[in-house]
């Protein structure tokens, strides 16, 4: 009851934070210099075709007007037509957002993997040089943006050692039977492993390029609390009864030095899913994040 | 022979070479109860922690042996130590707060070792702890032993570490300061039940405190420490009768009298301190020189 209670809470505070977005977006754009209808015209249209356009998208009217237009429109689930690609701007992110959904849940996967080996090896070796080499590891990942990633990934595992695919979600000549565009779980589903190895394949630079610096905040961050875990009571007092290093860090202070890792994947993921453009661009892989012209 | 046998044991910090224990000696015989006192900083602490392996990584043994039934830990590679520490020894920790992984049910904490280390299957280890908890007079051990670390108050949770301490029946038992973090009037049933169980189970017990009163109740034997160097070994009638060393002799007088709650504590005289400081120094000399 007090958990239904809490979800109601949160979504009724959802709708709030949602709506003040949706104004706040729709003021800037349409305060921001750059004329939508100009974009859509020709070079040397004449003034009336102008008028007669601007007026055909409401775009004389007050912006409080436009917006309740839009924000009345959205609520009946008509979100409008793109003006670039003159389709409904719903089934435009539709239609590409599994693709990205695919994609960010991969690279955390991969940094949860990659930056919990990390942290594991750091706090297994801490005060060695095992640690420094972690360290030092975690600083560079983290340094280097993902699109650098990007290019470095191409650049070994596409070029000079083409292992894996660097452009694109599936090779375009295979016969999809798909039905959603998540490829990645529908392929699973109809136990379509000779699809979905190439999935894989198309996803991993991508993914891993976005995961690398991720894996390195959760490396550290998780590293950091496993080591203030270690000198902890409950965990002298295993290592008492006769338990090694890999057991007391694996069952005693794992779970309770987790916690704000957890937190911070939580909030990274949010940024991951909205950060995949410059990556879905570099490896030309669809997602609403590559419909950006 | 003692089953726990400590024979000039020195230790001291890594790199600043700061010496921590001055060729420590002591011995406790099964059945029996060695109280450990000092004042902080004596050392009293690192000695448990040194013959339970779990010293600090900055500090380092540079001398002497821990014989447990005649075998010296020291000599032993970590894993074979560990595991005849964790078959033979225990740990009654200092502050039950923070003993007890609070992610963990309590009924795992308490059996772990029991499966683990020593191959119990898990039934039988389940009833043990049961009867465990039983002879700590915890009332409803069965709803306890599914209950987390939070749910329980601290001096339920010292019960339970007590009981944890017995489970596996070890020939010796670290008791490391175990009512410092309690109240009062739980310190003296915790201590009441530590002699109990001890009592029953016939396991040798070193008893570190600070606390003069509860050697002289717990306790057959005492070591007094200063700056890591024994200066008294004496069984508890004799000592409490007519301390021999001049520093016990000091410490003894300074130890508040609940008879008297009106009479100002004395402290340990300036002389009586030089007096230790000089023997420290000329131990320090002695193993300098060889």
């Amino acid at each position: 009851m007090q958990l239904f209670r809490a979800v109601l809470l949160r979504l009724a505070t959802t709708a709030v934070t949602l709506s003040g977005v949706a104004l706040i977006v729709f003021v800037v754009i349409r305060v921001v210099p750059g004329n939508p209808i100009a974009m859509m015209l020709p070079p040397g249209a004449t003034d009336a075709d102008i008028a007669r356009l601007t007026a055909q998208y409401g775009l004389d009217k007050a912006i409080p007007e436009q917006f309740f237009i839009w924000a009345s429109g959205v609520l009946h689930g008509d979100f409008g037509v793109s003006i670039t690609a003159r389709q409904p701007v719903l089934d435009l992110v539709l239609g590409r957002l599994p693709a990205t959904l695919e994609l960010s849940i991969m690279a955390l996967v991969i940094a949860c993997v990659l930056g919990g080996a990390a942290a594991l090896t750091g706090t297994r070796g801490r005060g060695t040089g095992a640690e420094a080499a972690i360290d030092i590891a975690n600083g560079v990942a983290l340094s280097i943006p993902d699109f650098l990633w990007g290019l470095v990934l191409v650049l070994l595992f596409g070029v000079l050692m083409p292992v894996f695919h660097i452009s694109g979600r599936v090779t375009p000549s295979l016969d999809l039977p798909f039905v959603t565009n998540f490829y990645l779980f529908e392929s699973v589903a109809r136990l379509r492993f000779d699809l979905w190895a190439d999935i894989v394949s198309h996803m991993f630079l991508p993914a891993l390029a976005l995961a690398i610096p991720l894996a390195a905040i959760i490396g550290q961050l998780l590293k950091q609390s496993l080591k203030e875990t270690m000198h902890l009571d409950y965990v002298t007092l295993a290592r008492t009864k006769g338990y090694g290093e890999n057991h007391v860090i694996l069952r005693e202070a794992l779970r309770n030095a987790v916690l704000p890792t957890l937190t911070l994947v939580g909030v990274q993921f949010t940024f991951l899913i909205g950060g995949t453009v410059i990556i879905e661009r570099l490896f030309s892989y669809e997602g609403p994040g590559e419909h950006g012209d | 022979m003692s089953f726990l046998q400590v024979n000039g044991l020195s230790a001291r910090l890594r790199g600043a070479g700061v010496p921590l224990l001055r060729g420590v000696s002591l011995e406790v015989a099964s059945g029996e109860v060695r109280g450990l006192v000092g004042e902080s900083g004596a050392g009293k602490s690192m000695i448990g922690k040194a013959i339970l392996g779990i010293l600090p990584k900055a500090v380092e043994v540079t001398a002497g042996e821990i014989l447990l039934d005649g075998m010296d830990l020291l000599v032993l590679p970590p894993r074979a130590r560990r595991a005849r520490i964790g078959a033979t020894c225990a740990l009654i920790p200092q502050d039950p707060l923070t003993a007890l992984n609070p992610s963990r049910r309590i009924a795992p904490q308490i059996i772990d070792r029991l499966v683990d280390i020593l191959g119990w299957d898990r039934g039988r280890a389940l009833a043990r702890a049961e009867e465990l908890l039983g002879e700590v007079h915890i009332p409803d051990p069965v709803r306890v032993l599914r209950a987390y670390p939070h749910e329980l108050s601290g001096g339920m949770r010292q019960r339970i570490l007590i009981a944890s301490a017995f489970a596996a029946e070890p020939k010796l038992i670290v008791a490391d300061e175990p009512t410092t973090a309690l109240d009062v009037t739980v310190q003296k049933q915790v201590l009441k039940l530590i002699a109990e169980m001890q009592a029953r189970h016939g396991t040798a017990l070193l008893f570190v405190t600070h606390d003069l009163g509860v050697v002289s109740k717990v306790c057959d034997r005492l070591s007094v420490l200063y700056a890591g160097l024994v200066v008294e070994d004496a069984d508890v009638r004799s000592f409490f009768a007519a301390p021999r060393h001049a520093y016990s002799r000091a410490l003894l007088a300074a130890t508040p009298k609940h008879t008297d709650p009106a009479a100002s504590l004395v402290p340990v005289p300036d002389a009586v301190i030089a007096a230790v400081q000089d023997e420290v120094a000329a131990v320090d000399r002695r193993a300098r020189h060889g």
